[in-house]
């Protein structure tokens, strides 16, 4: 167990919390859930985990595991073959692997989209995108198209345009995988940080294990096709996190755990 | 939680200002020089003597074309300009019917695979098909030589705006549909803020090959089209020949070449206007 040096910030950061949704409630749930492919390909089977308000589960696994196709079934892009998945489907953020962005609107437009389509007036959607680029930290590049940004920044503006909708449940499909790594590490505070201050619940997909411990507050290891949950561990570092986190012994002790549960997983 | 705008102004990508200079004007003044002087080399040397009328001397076309007004019923600058004006009303008519036509049947097209599948074969046939070989059908359904001569425009521009305008609308990525599908947008949004929007870069590439087409369409409208009266700079040409009148011949050739690249120049510069912003091409320095 790590204790968080800063208990000052911890506090702020605790007061500042938007507990908007009620700590506890499960509000994703997969229960016995299978999914076998048209062409045969069965890539999940007899999944079950649940995500509550306030947790921040992350799912690591071999490539090509199905890990993906969890965040898929959750977000109806696909459709199980077996078991159910209860989410509220209206109150998704879908984070996707790269940052999706339109190439012909500017910063304040792309993150305007997923409000627009929801048909919320024009100022309505102004001001909360105004404040979800305020939150990532865009401010002054609201003019700026995606072809001037960095690969940071466009995932930046790809979570500023989740968002504005202020989603209860935050799905992650390895969405910084193409960063390097001090942009990664970088993002990844900055998700935590939003973590805390919206309350979402979120779920994540990972290769990187020091991402998975040090994001979330459970991770899952999945087998090989078809995808199994075969590991669960708590993770029990308390928030905030800081950087330095990665480099006390008992996170590289956890990260070791997971690793070895990983190649199990592989055979 | 508010990131330094100052660590992120580090990650902006700072764009390259575009410098001008004398090399960017060199090309294409190297190449004229080069042209004038093949020209002079063809009519004074290559040409046997009786044949040089063919090809008359650029300072011929010049002083003959382009610098006499008027003279008896047809010659000099004057109706060469009165006809290049008569074609550049028919190709820019013709033009705007492509536009909407070619870019109504590929958003028809990029709904239904069946639709594009049933649709292909006859685009591809129009394209080429002799449109000699048409006139009489085109006479017989439509009366009056300006509308057979837009006809014959809109034949023969409406393939790429099609097939690039097609090509755009359905190279979206997959993960921006899906954006799309997560907040249940209609197939109108999808087509309006994402596949419309995705095909402009491409639709003005067609735009670009359909307006040239078009004034090559006006021309060839002209020589089989023709009523009393002012006639298309095609059928001033076709004149001009059955004359042996070289210089005039050429003058009105380089018009009708002007009146293309004119085209071709302003839908370059609608392109960059438009999408210069946001849309990067990749061509290396």
């Amino acid at each position: 167990m790590v204790t968080v040096v800063r208990s000052t910030a911890m506090f702020e950061m605790q007061t500042g919390t938007n507990m908007s949704v009620n700590s506890g409630q499960t509000l994703l749930d997969f229960s016995g859930v299978s999914m076998t492919f048209p062409d045969g390909t069965k890539a999940l089977d007899d999944v079950s985990l649940s995500v509550k308000a306030g947790e921040f589960v992350t799912v690591v696994g071999p490539s090509g595991c199905g890990k993906s196709t969890l965040l898929r079934i959750a977000s109806n892009l696909e459709t199980n073959t077996g078991g159910t998945c209860t989410v509220d489907r209206d109150s998704i953020g879908y984070v996707f692997q790269d940052a999706t962005l339109m190439p012909w609107r500017t910063v304040q437009k792309n993150v305007e989209l997923i409000a627009e389509l929801h048909g919320l007036s024009k100022d309505e959607r102004q001001s909360k995108a105004a404040e979800a680029i305020e939150l990532v930290g865009l401010r002054g590049f609201e003019d700026k198209y995606p072809r001037q940004l960095s690969g940071g920044m466009k995932m930046r503006a790809s979570l500023a345009r989740s968002l504005v909708m202020k989603p209860k449940v935050f799905l992650f499909d390895e969405p910084f995988g193409a960063l390097d790594e001090i942009t990664r590490e970088r993002l990844n505070d900055e998700v935590l940080a939003l973590f805390q201050h919206e309350g979402f619940a979120g779920m994540f997909i990972t290769h990187s294990i020091t991402e998975a411990v040090y994001m979330s507050t459970k991770v899952l290891v999945m087998s090989a096709r078809p995808g199994r949950i075969v590991a669960s561990f708590d993770v029990p570092f308390e928030f905030p996190r800081n950087h330095d986190l990665r480099y006390e012994p008992q996170f590289a002790e956890l990260c070791g755990e997971i690793s070895h549960a990983l190649r199990g997983a592989h055979q | 939680m508010s990131t330094n705008t100052s660590t992120l102004a580090d990650e902006i990508i700072h764009e390259q200002k575009q410098k001008f200079s004398i090399s960017d004007y060199s090309g294409p003044i190297i190449v004229f020089g080069l042209f004038i002087g093949a020209w002079y080399l063809l009519s004074n040397v290559i040409l046997p003597p009786e044949k040089r009328f063919l090809l008359p001397t650029p300072h011929k076309v010049v002083n003959e074309g382009f610098l006499v007004w008027k003279t008896g019923e047809s010659r000099g600058l004057q109706p060469i300009l009165m006809s290049l004006w008569d074609s550049a009303k028919v190709a820019l008519i013709g033009l705007a019917i492509t536009i909407v036509v070619g870019m109504g049947l590929a958003i028809i097209m990029s709904m239904s695979r069946w639709l594009e599948r049933a649709t292909w074969p006859y685009l591809v046939a129009v394209q080429s098909a002799p449109i000699l070989a048409l006139t009489p059908l085109i006479r017989a359904l439509i009366d009056g030589a300006q509308k057979q001569r837009v006809l014959v425009v809109v034949l023969i521009a409406v393939f790429p705006i099609v097939s690039n305008t097609l090509f755009g609308l359905l190279s979206a990525e997959k993960s921006q549909h899906e954006l799309f599908t997560l907040q249940g947008a209609s197939r109108w949004t999808r087509l309006k803020k994402l596949q419309l929007p995705a095909a402009l870069p491409n639709i003005f590439v067609g735009l670009r090959i359909s307006a040239g087409l078009a004034v090559i369409g006006a021309v060839v409208g002209d020589f089989y089209f023709r009523q009393g009266g002012v006639v298309g700079i095609g059928a001033q040409i076709d004149i001009y020949r059955n004359r042996l009148w070289g210089a005039e011949l050429i003058a009105s050739i380089f018009m009708a070449s002007a009146l293309g690249l004119v085209v071709f120049l302003f839908f370059g510069w609608l392109s960059r206007a438009v999408i210069g912003k946001w849309h990067i091409t990749t061509r290396g320095h």
